[in-house]
């Protein structure tokens, strides 16, 4: 059904070019044969690969601060994951008996944005396992790339911190000095109520998983994407913009009990999810309409989980929350047909 | 000033500099020509000449045989060698009269000016562009005399001609523009009597700036015709969409200009009316352009309809060696051909020469619910899921989600990124919706 290489009966071979046979008439003399195909003749130079490496090229600089603030050891732990993805792939690929789709990029993705929610010290073998089951269940299980309905470098993490849940909330000071066990922001506010200076949360000088430190880094990564159009500016923008509203209301109405919005924004993997992991093509609704709901559904879950829940963040399960609805959400925001009308 | 336009659609790369500055050449008179029965929207002509006999350029050779058909003429003089099928550049073979010149290129009537236009009565311009052959040149051929006849409870009240040339490469009613405004604008001044209006709008894109200052200058005397720019966009030209870029009115969903009081014609077709008003001058040659990297020196040039594309090839230099693809009409909704043996007909605007380097190399990748294909889509349709849906023949999913109301414009397969042939999947569901409602239709009767 997903086999989109099968030919399907009654339909002509539409884009594949192809010489044609020769005329009917009686021609002597050879024709040079001209392609056909059916409009457009044209094309971006856009491609699915092109989108998947972008989008790679956009993480690395937090990656590289990851590197930088907790030491060589991230370097394995994102090779692992990667690695591990990949070959989930080829082998995935093998039983399927489908061509390689390693190329596309979207496995390498899925082992790194992985590897980003993942803590500092957390043990490489287990981040390997985490991007099998990504790229297994999360991804290939479905039918491979576009027919995914969670993303799956989340369905990885979430796998994950129910298997090793100590292992995924023990988090390593920056600057190197191993085994030094710190708490992130979000974790001293919720359990010690202490806050932590802006500037550091936005700069990455705080603890929390490899890739989300640093808000500045994710951010220039954010908008690169956005100012390419591979990524949908209108998830960001109502996915923060909830988080800050809800929070700021919630901040306003007992500001004792509740951090405030900016806090709420530069704090846990929000930036990192919302950027990158709420902005996934495949999981996230393709109405603009459905866009907007998606991302106010995110942060309303997002503001319930941080300040009504058990758990100190809530990005991961608000993005899945919410993926699971995407179908849903496609089917009742249909846009008005050009000269539709009002019914 | 913000330039008006629509919303959506796609602006690809424009090509335009190839022959955007060549000026119009008429191409010598052909030796033979190859004139299609069928070369418009509507019912195919009935030949009115036989085998051996004689004919003389103008000359009427096939008969409309309904309303929404057009007559064709003879486009040079001479002999009618056979009624035959040839290679038709809209499908495989045609049935056409083919007709070898005795090189004189003598003509049925000598042109005189009739009588002043202004008097004539309305029914007598739309008789007149009827007998003149005249239908849409912009490409759809649609014939031209329907457009100006409709039904009376339709109130008409604005002409809203059609100078977007939307499509990459062309430049033919560029080059009209600059070179005949003032034929322009008086065949707009013919159609707005015809329709009985007095609101004219010319729409330009903006990437002519000559055009509209010659449109501009060419109008100026009449302050009921507006020459408006517009931003470049693609399918600007689209009528639905010119009409909400220039005086923003939506047409509404399955209907047509008329339902919003617009009529819309095509700067050739606005010539090709003043000439056969003005001088009874039938429709038998029209602007073609040659273009694209494939083609040693592009050209705009003048043809007469049923000359070889060979020949026009032939005026142009030749081909590149590395020509893979020749299309009619522009990259966009073009069709693309096997021979040069075929005709120009009456939707030929232009003839685009591509070698193996812009020829578009296909990888399909799975469809990866980017929405692109959504941002691009000017009718506002969901393009992934109709062409998905036509895919796997879930005919009433399609039509619910409004594939009848898809232009066909391919801005959907232009920005995808997964290579999916979205237009065409939602061509073919089209084609078998419509043909499913006609079975339909007849087994109620």
């Amino acid at each position: 059904m997903e086999d989109t290489k099968q030919p399907i009966p009654n339909e002509e071979p539409a884009n594949t070019e192809k010489p044609k046979p020769k005329p009917v008439g009686k021609e002597k003399k050879p024709e040079p044969q001209y392609l056909l195909s059916s409009s457009p003749h044209m094309a971006t130079i856009d491609r699915v690969p092109k989108i998947m490496w972008t989008v790679i090229a956009a993480l690395m600089p937090a990656v590289v601060y990851g590197m930088y603030n907790f030491g060589f050891n991230v370097l394995l732990t994102v090779l692992a994951s990667v690695i591990a993805a990949v070959a989930t792939e080829i082998v995935i690929n093998k039983m399927r008996g489908r061509e390689s789709s390693v190329a596309d990029g979207s496995a390498v993705l899925t082992g790194l944005l992985l590897t980003m929610t993942l803590p500092p010290a957390f043990p490489k073998a287990y981040a390997a396992v985490g991007a099998v089951f990504a790229i297994a269940i999360g991804k290939q299980i479905f039918g491979g790339l576009g027919y995914n309905i969670f993303n799956p470098a989340l369905l990885g993490r979430a796998f994950l911190q129910a298997s090793f849940s100590v292992k995924i909330t023990t988090w390593t000071a920056p600057v190197g000095i191993d085994a030094i066990t710190t708490a992130t922001p979000l974790g001293s506010f919720k359990f010690e109520k202490i806050m932590t200076p802006y500037f550091d949360m936005f700069m990455g000088k705080i603890g929390g998983c490899i890739g989300e430190t640093s808000a500045l880094l994710i951010i220039i990564g954010g908008v690169y994407l956005l100012v390419k159009k591979y990524a949908d500016w209108r998830i960001p923008a109502s996915y923060l913009g909830t988080v800050f509203i809800l929070g700021g209301l919630l901040w306003i109405i007992n500001p004792e009990q509740y951090p405030d919005p900016v806090f709420h924004l530069f704090s846990g993997g929000l930036m990192l999810g919302a950027f990158f992991m709420a902005t996934d093509m495949v999981t996230s609704p393709v109405t603009p309409k459905g866009t907007w709901i998606y991302g106010f559904g995110m942060g309303a879950v997002l503001i319930i989980i941080r300040l009504f829940g058990g758990l100190p963040e809530g990005v991961m399960y608000s993005i899945l929350f919410m993926n699971a609805f995407v179908p849903l959400i496609n089917r009742y925001t249909r846009p008005k047909i050009f000269g539709e009308l009002k019914k | 000033m913000k330039l008006k336009t629509f919303k959506k659609g796609v602006h690809p790369e424009e090509y335009k500099f190839l022959s955007e500055h060549k000026t119009l050449e008429r191409l010598p008179i052909p030796e033979e020509v190859f004139i299609p029965v069928h070369q418009h929207i509507g019912a195919p002509c009935r030949p009115l000449v036989e085998k051996g006999q004689t004919v003389k350029t103008g000359e009427i050779i096939g008969q409309s045989t309904g309303f929404v058909s057009s007559p064709i003429h003879a486009t040079i003089s001479g002999t009618v060698k056979t009624i035959d099928n040839f290679p038709h550049p809209l499908g495989i073979n045609g049935l056409m009269i083919h007709i070898t010149g005795d090189g004189k290129d003598e003509w049925i009537k000598s042109f005189d000016e009739t009588s002043n236009w202004e008097n004539l009565l309305t029914d007598e311009i739309v008789d007149l562009v009827q007998k003149a052959g005249i239908v849409g040149l912009g490409g759809a051929a649609f014939p031209t005399h329907v457009k100006l006849s409709p039904s009376k409870e339709k109130k008409i009240d604005t002409f809203v001609l059609n100078g977007c040339e939307c499509e990459p490469y062309l430049t033919a009613d560029h080059r009209m523009m600059v070179e005949q405004s003032e034929e322009v604008a008086l065949g707009t001044r013919i159609l707005m009597k015809a329709l009985n209006v007095s609101r004219g709008v010319i729409g330009v894109e903006n990437n002519k700036p000559d055009a509209i200052a010659a449109m501009e200058k060419a109008t100026s005397a009449f302050n009921n015709i507006e020459v408006i720019p517009l931003k470049v966009k693609y399918p600007q030209g689209a009528e639905k969409m010119l009409i909400k870029a220039v005086i923003n009115r939506n047409v509404p969903t399955g209907g047509l200009p008329l339902d919003v009081g617009v009529v819309v014609n095509n700067v050739g077709t606005a010539i090709a009316v003043a000439e056969a008003v003005t001088k009874n001058k039938p429709l038998i040659e029209r602007v073609v352009s040659i273009t694209g990297d494939g083609i040693k020196e592009p050209k705009n040039v003048i043809a007469r309809i049923g000359t070889p594309f060979q020949n026009l090839i032939d005026f142009c230099g030749g081909l590149t060696d590395n020509t893979v693809k020749i299309i009619m009409g522009g990259p966009m909704m073009g069709i693309t051909q096997h021979t040069l043996n075929v005709p120009v007909i009456k939707a030929t605007s232009g003839i685009l020469c591509l070698t193996d380097l812009s020829v578009i190399k296909h990888k399909e990748y799975p469809c990866i619910q980017c929405g692109t294909c959504i941002g691009a889509c000017p009718m506002n349709l969901l393009p992934t899921r109709l062409a998905r849906f036509a895919q796997v023949e879930n005919w009433q999913m399609a039509e619910d989600l409004g594939i009848l109301n898809c232009v066909e414009c391919g801005s959907c397969a232009f920005v995808c990124p997964s290579q999916i042939p979205l237009v065409q999947r939602i061509r073919i569901g089209k084609l078998r919706i419509n043909e499913m409602k006609r079975k339909a239709k007849l087994a109620t009767v």
